[in-house]
């Protein structure tokens, strides 16, 4: 694995984007399973319409999880020391998502250099989905 | 109904769970992971790592396979079709693998509302501990709740 050099890149500089999906019904139902998340309505198209859905939506944690690996394409994972995100929107099923991040600002915490990353998850139309941030270990 | 704010500051029981190596794969599976560190436990030990490491956010979807019988957010409100997933954060201590059992504990921080009660604000830290009781992680889910 490679990795940017994150301790000498400049506040505003953009990472390079991590194109994930398409959010499928088979990956829902895998994402199911593999998360633990057995919420129907990402997954049952009949339960959905119930709840007045025009039909399944994906995980939210989903795209939470297709920007965990672009955080991790930027750093391994043991570098990762805060990772937040606020849901916007919902991601209909078949979206493809784009996740994308910025540097903020380099900090220092407990004698450790850091990074903070502003993050956000969009989809096929521009729609934002997800804004975040993670803050990850420079040294 | 509102929130039952009686839930305030309660804390839930100590739950259990083992961090499984098929489930694992099948996270890197459904996610379309391209490093084979999350899927091959021979990748993960190539890389240092003891086992098949957990990815950022697996704990969440392990902390709703061992649901709170205490301060669940299910028994806060009479309508849970209408609690949506608003935040989500994860601090992050030591590294959870394949084959760690882990002990989580769940408690009710805040609940709060905006919009004069129209949208309420439940917000609840998880403790994940390791089998050697090493703090691994705090996963803090915010839900809204829409009255």
């Amino acid at each position: 694995m490679s990795y940017p050099d994150l301790a000498n890149l400049a506040p505003e500089q953009d990472l390079t984007p991590h194109e994930a999906g398409p959010a499928s019904r088979w990956v829902l139902a895998m994402f199911a399973g593999g998360s633990g998340d057995h919420n129907p309505m990402h997954i049952d198209s009949d339960f959905a319409k119930i709840f007045g859905r025009e039909d399944v939506f994906a995980q939210g944690m989903l795209s939470m999880a297709y920007l965990a690996q672009f955080v991790r394409q930027q750093a391994p994972q043991e570098k990762l020391r805060n990772f937040k995100a606020r849901f916007t929107a919902i991601t209909p099923v078949n979206a493809n998502i784009k996740c994308e991040g910025r540097v903020l600002e380099h900090v220092t915490v407990d004698g450790e250099p850091r990074v903070r990353i502003g993050l956000r998850t969009s989809i096929d139309d521009g729609t934002v989905t997800m804004e975040g941030e993670a803050v990850i270990a420079t040294a | 109904m509102p929130v039952d704010r009686s839930f305030l500051g309660v804390e839930s029981e100590d739950r259990f769970i083992d961090v499984e190596k098929g489930q694992l794969k099948l996270f890197a599976m459904a996610t379309g992971e391209s490093d084979p560190a999350y899927s091959s436990e021979e990748a993960a030990k190539a890389r240092g790592y003891r086992n098949i490491p957990a990815p950022p956010t697996f704990v969440f979807g392990l902390t709703l396979q061992a649901p709170a019988k205490k301060g669940n957010m299910i028994d806060m409100v009479d309508n849970v079709g209408a609690v949506l997933h608003g935040e989500q954060e994860f601090i992050y201590h030591t590294m959870i693998y394949a084959g760690d059992r882990l002990r989580l504990k769940t408690k009710t921080v805040d609940i709060y509302e905006k919009k004069g009660g129209k949208m309420e604000f439940i917000v609840q830290d998880t403790t994940v501990h390791n089998q050697d009781d090493v703090l691994c992680l705090t996963a803090r889910t915010v839900a809204i709740y829409r009255n």
